[in-house]
């Protein structure tokens, strides 16, 4: 079979040949200078997360009556708490949390729901019906409500100073709303020829959701789960405010944010005013990475 | 004013006919281009989308822009109206007189009441260019409002005029009506009743033609001729298609790479074409009024990127005539009166092409034994789809295949070809069992596929594969061309994995790549080279059917050619079995053995390729032959200009007996009731119609 000579065709002339592929890091660097940034943000906060007892200059739980309420200055960089808690130290502990529960959430709660919904729209018909059932059940609760029944039902499980439970019930309500978003850009691309070439080519149904439709819908999945991931970090306060995530004392940003320190906003504002900035730079610099992060893994983007 | 249209209409009607050899001659231009430069500019560099083009129009002729995409053919008629997008998009050099003003140099107030009222758009798809939630009366008032200042009634009045002009039946109570509930045809002539709204002296038409039928396509074109003539409207037909463009235009200006290659009268370009393009594209389409050549004569390579265009003669790569003083581009010489034609060798090109075009010429001759065991036969195969269906309402059932019975034999090419909605499609999935036939038997090599579970059904794909139409849709855009080619040997383990990259070279080769683009994402290749990665990604697991779905109809003249010559080629070395599915008569009866004809869901005819062609017995095969384009304006206005009546009629409620028998023009009163039978009339030749 290899000596066919064909009738000369469509051949590309040689000088127009051989395409470079530029190193793909190096390409994320160059074209995606925003996403880039974002990156070393996350970068930051992750090294806050790992070494924070190398970083903070205090214990993060420590009660400091001599210096309440003290604004920003050498010795307390951000200020303090009404406690005389270090809010530098806080912030730098509250990473721990903030990021193990906010990707760790976002990303366990859209996964699953992009499987889900790639499976659903894929298969149609009667498992379709089902699932999306399902999901218009969960999708009417209230999202602190659906979170809080899980949290209350299952209790705690810490894993490596991370309650896992507390990550599975904030995961929960992201799931349907990816379901969603999943099935529907599932069905219009199940009507694609290269669908139909897979099915005829004899592949199973889940090499063709996994190989060929899960990739083609990375870019909701990844806006999505960036958007997740400041929501998370939001729900987490809300729930540690109701008494069911993280509790007092351990610092968390969204527990700092709320509760008693509101009541000090006029007189002592840096105490919600350092967490609020690190939760908008967290949000700020995961959204910078996954738009670029879309863009780069579309191979139409990179040459 | 209708009536002072009317008077006009008759009086251009007159001066029409008188003159010869056509209205072009006497009156002053509407429209003309002078030295149009037009440049985009995108992240990657500047296009030169358009460059130095001239032309004019005159009222009551029809001109045709013909040309590949990204040829420029669109861009310049954009720039007509104004509407590329100021943002990206710049005119370097050159005017736009229309009527003596030069629309470049117009404010956007200006311009805005030439456009719809002077200057009209006809749009390729009629599905999407009519607004879906307005209803077709509104949207044919709203420019008399606009532009004219007509009262309701009087735009009610010349709403029905205009509908009725365009052939439009019962036109008052089609005014309420919605596009949804129009077909192609009606919505197209609706666009071209919108169009001529405000009595426009310029008429453009951007592929008005080619999202319809053939059948439709034929009264589009003959209704656009007629008015054309009557009202005295200049057009510019932008078209792909020369077929089309060689009954009905005047004037033919072939653009190649941004550039005008050739220009003159329609009789001059189609009968002594000489810019090796033209002639080219002309041999790269197989014609219906001469007997098959083993081989149809193309062009090599892809049109270039206009962003870094060769340099001198932009059609100098792909030239088998090209010489050193090519690479100075040449400027358009006139070659005959009114001829002209932008080429260094246009004087000798006639002797230099004829050694060439000998070459192809040989009639084809063998063809597969008939006697060959049938390799897929196909017996009484239906599907019926059940659409619409509420709590309340009834589900409906359409039969998009209805009792079919055909076998293809080991090596032959089956061609099967009918109008869209036919079934052809419908039929070539439930063969591939990617939809489930409602009832009967499908035996490939004896197994009955119809019956097969999923498991089993794996070793069958292995050896039937597809290829689709639409070489941008058939290729996962996240995979390369390397990984989408070793994926089915892979999964069925047919090439052992440390091999994948050598095989995968190999199939690259033999459709005519080069392995080096197996790192490739389908996005960087073009359409032709991707129709080759998708046959590539067909042959990987060694095949002995290929089902090809329209496989070269969204694919430009000169890359069909290419591809039609491979899977021939491929043919011929790999012992294949083609079924072949199209709409284009002339594709099929080139590289068919033998032809299915269908029409709503049903196969009306079958024959031997060239029996069924010089042979038709079914009155549709006929009309369908009628219809189709022949590219040489002698032979078309020379055929008989039987237009089949009609539209396709809707498969949710196929007339009764014969399908055919509103349409037909030899339909008696037995053919509303009895459902005639596929017979044979000669040996090898079935026809379902008892009257011919």
């Amino acid at each position: 079979m290899a000596n066919i000579s064909i009738t000369p065709g469509s051949i590309a002339r040689p000088a127009d040949a051989i395409p470079k592929r530029p190193n793909p890091v190096w390409l994320f660097i160059r074209t995606q200078p925003l996403g880039f940034a974002g990156l070393i943000v996350i970068l930051a906060y992750l090294a806050a997360a790992v070494g924070a007892q190398w970083i903070a200059p205090y214990d993060p739980e420590a009660i400091d009556f001599t210096a309440m309420l003290t604004p920003p200055n050498s010795e307390h960089l951000l200020g303090t708490d009404q406690f005389g808690r270090d809010v530098f130290s806080r912030i730098v502990y509250g990473a721990r949390t903030a990021l193990a529960v906010g990707i760790l959430s976002s990303l366990f709660g859209c996964t699953l729901g992009a499987i889900i919904g790639a499976a659903s729209g894929y298969w149609g018909g009667r498992i379709d019906t089902m699932i999306q059932r399902v999901v218009d059940v969960m999708l009417s609760f209230p999202i602190i409500v659906l979170a809080m029944v899980v949290v209350a039902v299952l209790g705690k499980r810490p894993l490596l100073g991370v309650d896992m439970n507390l990550v599975a019930a904030i995961a929960l309500p992201f799931i349907p709303k990816m379901t969603r978003i999943a099935r529907s850009s599932t069905l219009s691309i199940a009507q694609m020829p290269y669908i139909d070439a897979a099915r005829a080519a004899g592949y199973g149904d889940g090499r063709i959701i996994m190989r060929h439709i899960l990739p083609n819908i990375v870019a909701p999945y990844l806006i999505m789960t960036t958007a997740f991931i400041a929501q998370a970090i939001l729900l987490e306060a809300s729930l540690s405010f109701l008494g069911l995530g993280v509790t007092e004392p351990t610092p968390a940003w969204g527990l700092m944010l709320s509760g008693a320190s509101a009541d000090f906003y006029k007189s002592a504002p840096w105490m919600i005013l350092f967490p609020g900035l690190a939760i908008t730079l967290a949000v700020f610099a995961f959204n910078m990475f996954g738009d670029s992060l879309r863009d780069w893994l579309d191979p139409k983007m990179r040459s | 004013m209708q009536s002072a249209a009317a008077t006009m209409g008759s009086h251009s009607v007159e001066m029409a006919q008188a003159a010869v050899p056509g209205p072009a001659v006497q009156a002053a231009p509407v429209l003309e281009i002078n030295d149009l430069h037009v440049h985009f500019k995108t992240h990657a560099g500047t296009v030169r989308a358009v460059e130095g083009v001239t032309y004019a129009v005159r009222p009551g002729e029809i001109v045709a822009i013909v040309g590949e995409s990204g040829s420029g053919k669109s861009v310049s008629a954009l720039t007509v109206m104004r509407l590329l997008p100021p943002a990206t998009s710049r005119v370097v050099k050159g005017t736009i007189k229309f009527q003596g003003r030069n629309l470049l140099e117009l404010d956007d107030e200006e311009m805005r009441k030439i456009r719809g009222r002077d200057v009209a758009m006809i749009f390729q798809e009629p599905m999407t260019s009519l607004n879906p939630v307005l209803s077709i009366g509104l949207q044919l008032m709203e420019p008399l409002f606009i532009h004219i200042n007509m009262s309701d009634a009087e735009a009610k009045a010349r709403a029905i005029e205009l509908l009725t002009l365009v052939g439009i039946t019962d036109p008052a109570n089609r005014l309420a009506q919605y596009p949804h509930q129009l077909s192609g045809g009606m919505r197209q002539r609706v666009m071209i009743a919108i169009g001529l709204a405000c009595n426009p002296k310029l008429l453009i038409a951007d592929e008005p033609t080619t999202a319809l039928d053939v059948t439709i396509q034929a009264q589009i074109l003959e209704l656009m001729k007629d008015l054309s003539r009557r009202l005295g409207i200049a057009v510019i037909v932008i078209t792909h298609n020369l077929g089309i463009v060689a009954r009905y235009a005047d004037r033919i200006n072939v653009m190649y790479a941004a550039r005008m290659v050739e220009s003159g009268p329609a009789e001059a370009v189609f009968g002594t074409p000489t810019h090796p393009y033209a002639r080219g594209l002309l041999g790269a389409v197989p014609r219906l009024d001469r007997p098959r050549t083993s081989k149809l004569q193309t062009i090599d390579g892809a049109p270039p990127n206009l962003l870094n265009p060769p340099q001198g003669c932009r059609f100098r790569p792909r030239c088998r005539f090209a010489i050193d003083a090519c690479s100075v581009a040449p400027e358009r010489v006139e070659i005959a009166p009114d001829h002209t034609v932008a080429c260094h060798r246009s004087a000798e090109i006639a002797t230099l092409d004829t050694a060439a075009s000998q070459l192809v010429s040989q009639a084809k001759t063998t063809l597969a034994p008939t006697t060959a065991q049938p390799m897929v036969d196909i017996r009484g195969v239906s599907k019926h789809f059940a659409v619409g269906g509420g709590l309340f309402t009834a589900k409906k059932i359409v039969r998009a295949v209805n009792d079919i019975s055909l076998s293809v034999r080991a090596g032959e090419t089956l061609g099967i070809v009918g109008e869209s909605g036919c079934g052809k499609s419908t039929l070539g999935r439930v063969i591939l069992r990617l939809d489930d036939p409602t009832a009967g038997e499908i035996f490939f090599d004896g197994t009955d596929l119809a019956h097969l579970g999923r498991d089993e059904m794996v070793d069958v794909r292995k050896k039937m594969q597809v290829i689709f139409q639409d070489p941008y849709s058939s290729l996962n855009p996240r995979m390369t061309v390397g990984q989408i080619i070793s994926e089915p040997m892979r999964v069925h383990d047919i090439t052992p994995k440390a091999e994948c990259p050598a095989r995968v070279a190999e199939l690259l080769t033999l459709v005519g790549l080069f392995p080096y683009m197996a790192l490739r994402y389908p996005h960087e290749l073009s359409g032709g080279q991707r129709q080759r990665v998708g046959i590539a990604r067909a042959l990987a697991v060694n095949p002995r059917v290929i089902v090809c779905d329209e496989a070269v109809s969204a694919l430009d003249v000169s890359i069909q050619g290419q591809v039609i010559n491979l899977l021939e080629d491929l043919q011929e070395k790999l012992g294949l079995t083609y079924i072949f599915i199209a709409h284009d008569l002339a594709v099929v009866r080139h590289i068919s053995t033998r032809v299915a004809v269908m029409y709503l869901g049903r196969v009306v005819e079958l024959a031997q390729a060239d029996e069924l062609f010089s042979n038709p017995k079914h009155p549709y095969t006929r009309a369908l032959l009628e219809a189709a384009p022949v590219p040489d304006p002698v032979v078309e206005k020379a055929r008989p200009r039987a237009i089949i009546r009609g539209e396709l009629p809707s498969p949710l409620r196929p007339p009764s007996g014969c399908v055919f028998h509103p349409r037909c023009s030899i339909a008696q009163a037995s053919c509303k009731t009895d459902v005639p039978k596929l017979e044979e009339r000669v040996s090898g030749h079935f026809a379902a119609c008892p009257h011919t």
